[in-house]
Parts: C-alpha cells; sequence; structure tokens
C-alpha cells in the first residue's frame, strides 16, 4: 500500500544517519586497532597485528579483562539472587499492590548513575553511614577499611545500578505465564515447589537470560564506578582504555581493547538470543 | 490470579519472599536516602548520624554558577538531542515496520546497538569519527572546536535513536493499519496521511520517546566523557567535583534532581498507564535491550 517514494523518505535519512554516525566510527575504530603510534605521538597509517600481540603477550590485559569479567558475573549473580525473587513475588503474591512496587523498582533506574554511585561511596568510606553506625553499635572498633576502594564496592554499587535492569525481564516473563497453566499444575497434585520449579522456572528463563545479560555486558563496560569505589585493585578493562585514549595516548591499541570488548558483548547477545529463543514458548 | 497462601509450607514461603522483597527496596533506596539526608547535614559529608541540620548546601549550590551552566548546557544537549533521536527514530521504526531493503538486518542491529553496548564504545568510535581530518575541520567551522556541545549532542542523539525506534516501533504493531489505507484511499497524500493519522495514533509512543531520550540525555556520562569540550553538562560537572573531592552541595543537587526525575517517571508512567494498562510499562527500555524489536 506504500508508494516507492514514501519508502524511500522513511528509509534512506534513517539509514544515511546510521550509517555516518554509527557504522562508519565502529568500522574506524577496527582500522585503528591495525594502525600503531609514532614516537612523536602521530598516528602511523601502517596495516599490522602489533596491538593485538600486544594484548595477547602483557598479561595485564588480559588479567584486567578477566578481572572485570569476574566482577561482572559477580554482578550478574547477585542481580539476578535479589531481582528473581523480586520478580517472582510481584508477580504472583503482590495482588492490588503489584503497580505500586513497579514503580518503586524503576524509580531508582531514573535517579543518576553517577549520584547512586556517590551515595555508596558516603556509605561505605571509612567516617560514611556504615562504619560509622556499625562502631556506634560496638561491632566494630575501627573504620573497616576494605569497604570502599575494593572490587567488592564495585561489585556492590554496580549490583544496585543493575538489580533493576535484571528484575525487569524476568518480571515481563513472569507476566506472561499464562496463570491457567499455574492452576492446572496445583489441580494435578503438584506441590507449590513442583510448580515453581517445574512449570514456572522453565517458562521464566529467557527473562532470565535477558536480565543476565543486561547486567553482565552493562557492568563489564563500566569504568565510572571502578574510578570512583574502585581503587587500585578494582580496575577494569575499560579504565585501561580510558586511560589509553587520555593520558598513555595509545588510541590504536585502546580501539584493538574497545574492539575485544564489541566482540565479546555481540557473541554473549548472539549466545543470549539463542537460549532465549530456544527457551520462549512462544 | 494470585497462588493459594492456606497451607503452611506457602505460608511461610511467601513471608520469605516479603523479607526478600523488603530487604531488596531497602537496598535499592538506601543510597537515595543518605543522599538526601546528608543534604540537609550541617556538618557536610562527615559524621553520621547528622547531629544539626541546615539549608547551607541549597544556598551554597543556588550562588554556583558552574553548576547552573552546566545545568543549562545539559538542557541544551537533551532538547537537540531528542529532535535528531525523533526526527531519525521515527521513520527508522516505519521503515523496520513497512518498508524492505538491502541491509535491513544489519540496519536494525545496528540501531538499536548503542542500548546494550557499553556507552565507552559508543563515545569512542564517535570521538574517532571526530578526528578524522575533514570532519574536525567541519566542526572547527561550525563551532570553533573540535569538541563540544554539538559533539556530545550529536552522540546523544545518534545513540537515543535506539530508544525512539523501540518506542515507536511498538506502537505501530498496534497501529491498525487499515485507517491509513482509508485515508489515502479518499484522497489524502502520504504526508497528510502521516500527519493526521500515523502521528496522533502512535503519540503515546512518541511523547515516550521523548520523555525517556530527555531523562536519559540528562543523566548521560559514558559517552559524554569522550566527547566534552570546554562545556560541561551537568552529569560530567558533578564526576569532575567528585574527583577533587567530596562536596556537600553535590548531594543537594542530586536530592533536587531526584525530585525532578521522580515527577517525570510519574508523568511518564500515568500517560504510560493510560495508554495500554500497567503491566508493561516501562519495558520498552528493557525490551529493546534484548537487541530484537519484536
Amino acid at each position: 500500500m506504500f508508494s516507492r517514494a514514501y519508502r524511500m523518505v522513511i528509509t534512506v535519512p534513517p539509514v544515511a544517519w546510521v550509517a555516518v554516525f554509527l557504522l562508519i566510527p565502529y568500522l574506524l575504530m577496527f582500522c585503528y586497532s591495525f594502525w600503531s603510534v609514532s614516537s612523536t605521538q602521530s598516528i602511523v597509517h601502517s596495516w599490522n597485528f602489533d596491538n593485538y600481540r600486544k594484548l595477547l603477550e602483557k598479561p595485564v590485559y588480559w588479567e584486567t579483562l578477566l578481572r572485570s569479567m569476574w566482577i561482572a558475573a559477580r554482578v550478574m549473580l547477585f542481580s539476578l539472587f535479589l531481582g528473581y525473587p523480586l520478580a517472582y513475588f510481584m508477580s504472583f503474591y503482590a495482588g492490588r499492590r503489584k503497580d505500586l512496587l513497579y514503580q518503586l523498582v524503576i524509580i531508582p533506574l531514573w535517579v543518576s548513575y553517577l549520584v547512586r554511585a556517590y551515595a555508596w561511596k558516603t556509605i561505605l568510606g571509612s567516617d560514611g553511614v556504615l562504619n560509622t553506625s556499625m562502631q556506634y553499635l560496638h561491632l566494630t572498633r575501627h573504620p573497616l577499611e576494605f569497604l570502599l576502594y575494593s572490587p567488592f564496592a564495585v561489585v556492590l554499587t554496580l549490583t544496585h545500578i543493575y538489580t533493576p535492569f535484571a528484575f525487569l525481564p524476568i518480571y515481563a516473563a513472569l507476566e506472561h505465564i499464562p496463570r491457567n497453566l499455574v492452576e492446572a499444575s496445583h489441580d494435578l497434585g503438584a506441590t507449590p515447589a513442583q510448580t515453581f520449579w517445574h512449570v514456572i522456572f522453565p517458562l521464566s528463563i529467557p527473562g532470565v537470560v535477558a536480565g543476565a545479560t543486561f547486567a553482565f555486558v552493562l557492568s563489564l563496560g563500566d569504568f565510572l564506578a571502578p574510578l570512583l569505589l574502585g581503587g587500585p585493585s578494582g580496575i577494569m578493562i575499560s579504565n585501561i582504555v580510558v586511560s589509553l585514549f587520555g593520558a598513555a595516548y595509545n588510541w590504536p591499541l585502546g580501539a584493538a581493547i574497545s574492539l575485544g570488548m564489541l566482540l565479546l558483548v555481540l557473541c554473549l547477545l548472539f549466545l543470549s538470543e539463542k537460549l532465549e529463543k530456544k527457551w520462549s514458548f512462544a | 490470579m494470585e497462588l493459594r497462601m492456606t497451607d503452611a509450607a506457602n505460608s511461610s514461603r511467601s513471608r520469605w519472599l516479603v523479607a526478600h522483597t523488603t530487604a531488596v527496596f531497602a537496598f535499592l533506596y538506601l543510597p537515595i536516602a543518605v543522599l538526601i539526608v546528608y543534604s540537609f547535614n550541617g556538618e557536610g559529608v562527615g559524621g553520621f548520624p547528622p547531629h544539626h541540620w541546615t539549608l547551607d548546601w541549597y544556598r551554597i549550590l543556588l550562588s554556583d554558577e558552574s553548576i547552573w551552566d552546566s545545568v543549562f548546557n545539559s538542557l541544551k544537549v537533551a532538547f537537540a538531542a531528542m529532535a535528531i533521536s525523533l526526527t531519525f527514530g521515527v521513520p527508522a521504526a516505519l521503515a523496520l515496520d513497512r518498508a524492505n531493503f538491502p541491509g535491513k538486518a544489519l540496519f536494525r542491529r545496528l540501531v538499536l546497538l548503542p542500548l546494550i553496548l557499553p556507552g565507552i564504545i559508543t563515545g569512542l568510535s564517535l570521538l574517532m569519527l571526530f578526528n578524522v581530518g575533514f570532519v574536525s575541520t567541519i566542526l572547527k567551522l561550525v563551532t570553533g572546536q573540535q569538541l563540544s556541545l554539538l559533539t556530545i549532542t550529536l552522540g546523544h542523539g545518534t545513540a537515543l535513536i535506539s530508544v525512539a525506534t523501540t518506542e515507536v516501533f511498538a506502537g505501530l504493531q498496534k497501529l491498525d493499519r487499515r485507517q491509513e489505507e482509508a485515508s489515502l484511499d479518499l484522497g489524502a497524500n502520504y504526508w497528510q496521511t502521516f500527519w493526521r493519522i500515523t502521528v496522533p495514533n502512535l503519540k503515546l509512543s512518541i511523547i515516550g520517546a521523548a520523555l525517556l531520550i530527555f531523562t536519559l540525555s540528562m543523566d548521560e556520562i559514558a559517552v559524554s566523557f569522550f566527547l566534552i569540550g570546554r562545556d560541561n553538562t551537568l552529569p560530567l560537572e558533578i564526576w569532575g567535583r567528585l574527583r577533587r573531592g567530596i562536596t556537600p552541595e553535590i548531594n543537594a543537587i542530586s536530592t533536587i534532581i531526584f525530585l525532578f526525575s521522580l515527577v517525570t517517571i510519574v508523568f511518564w508512567y500515568r500517560l504510560r498507564v493510560r495508554g495500554e494498562g500497567g503491566a508493561e510499562v516501562g519495558m520498552e527500555l528493557i525490551e529493546a535491550k534484548s537487541g530484537e524489536a519484536k
């Protein structure tokens, strides 16, 4: 029903914009990763694999990558641990309060990321809320120093930030489960636990996969929480990239790492899409 | 439907769930509560619980010109980014819905990618584009600098096309195409049909997208971090101050931002609930991230 001209008008401008501002930049990143920096700090446009060789040879890069993945994995697990029962409760037990609780989960999502990370800094610091309260209650005599400037602080803060991201797809999946399936399971004599593990949980897996992907991918690329709360032991892979693009001035090496991250993320998205399809019942 | 909660096992189960839910909400709201309390704390950032209360930080904030400059910059960026994202995001959704062209699958993935991709990758790849000789020359001709609020706006606008596209695409799935057909049959041209039938039907999706884009842009930092010139946006101004040390007026501005966000989200939520009923609300942001416009 739509004429050729109409289809051109709706297609060409967005495609052109996306090509210029997304496709070309990604391709540029790809090119940069094969270039190098001369001793006079200018980019040398000769193609080689030196950056990738450096990434494989210097342990600091893949050790940091592994640490970032380990931090992201913990964030993912904790967000699922916090988010799943919350979603389950809201979907099956909350009754009329469902909508109110739902709003309450979303609201923190709209409070500035930076501001929330900073609030954790005030909570965890040596004269922060947690330490002063514990000393006041005589639980500890001296402030606990490991709370701030540690991977622990980064994991805690990122879990706080990405729990709603893990929650939302799980909740949506649970809400889509036909309630008569649950009823049938009860009527056929299954205990609540059996109903949960054999009916509800399998049907919620696509939501769990989506939530896990958000939590993992978004925390993997984070560089602000580590800078703010991580200290030297909480440095993540993106922090290395930031310094390569800043003070260390080695864009090509930074581009190689970014491209590695990009590929890793794309693989994870591909995997999670496959998993979601495999487990979706629609 | 609610599950039967008669037998003992089930009620202990629901008690456990209530406890868990309470704990999660406490965890989600603790930092926000701390922030608000500290914004009135006479001792600044040290000292808990506060011994005396004060409005000093709000007073200091009021006379802090560089913060208000950055708020103004953020507003400019957010409105301009909103315009860019809608200008290209709405047609992109239409194109995905009703046009076939080579590379459509790639296009769909590219448009949605910035939603799930860590901001650092979007920011850096754009920085590389703006560093290309002639692009940088054009930027300098337009603004006098290579990096400026313009580059941040381009970054936000591009990254947030994804939000406009997913929202509007979702709206299009509910649109009754026969209305457009009727309009065309009755002699209206495409332009008239677009403005009188398509847009009014997508009104809620478009307003929802606009609000989302606005809030996301106001808070965006990962992309802006790499595209910043001389003028700061608010999150970058806050970032700069946090790096220099803890300053209590940040608590005050954060409390104000929180209240603004609260008003925006309640407004947005109301709007959406009226449009489509509670359960799906808020999902579009997240649903988009599964990388698939459904």
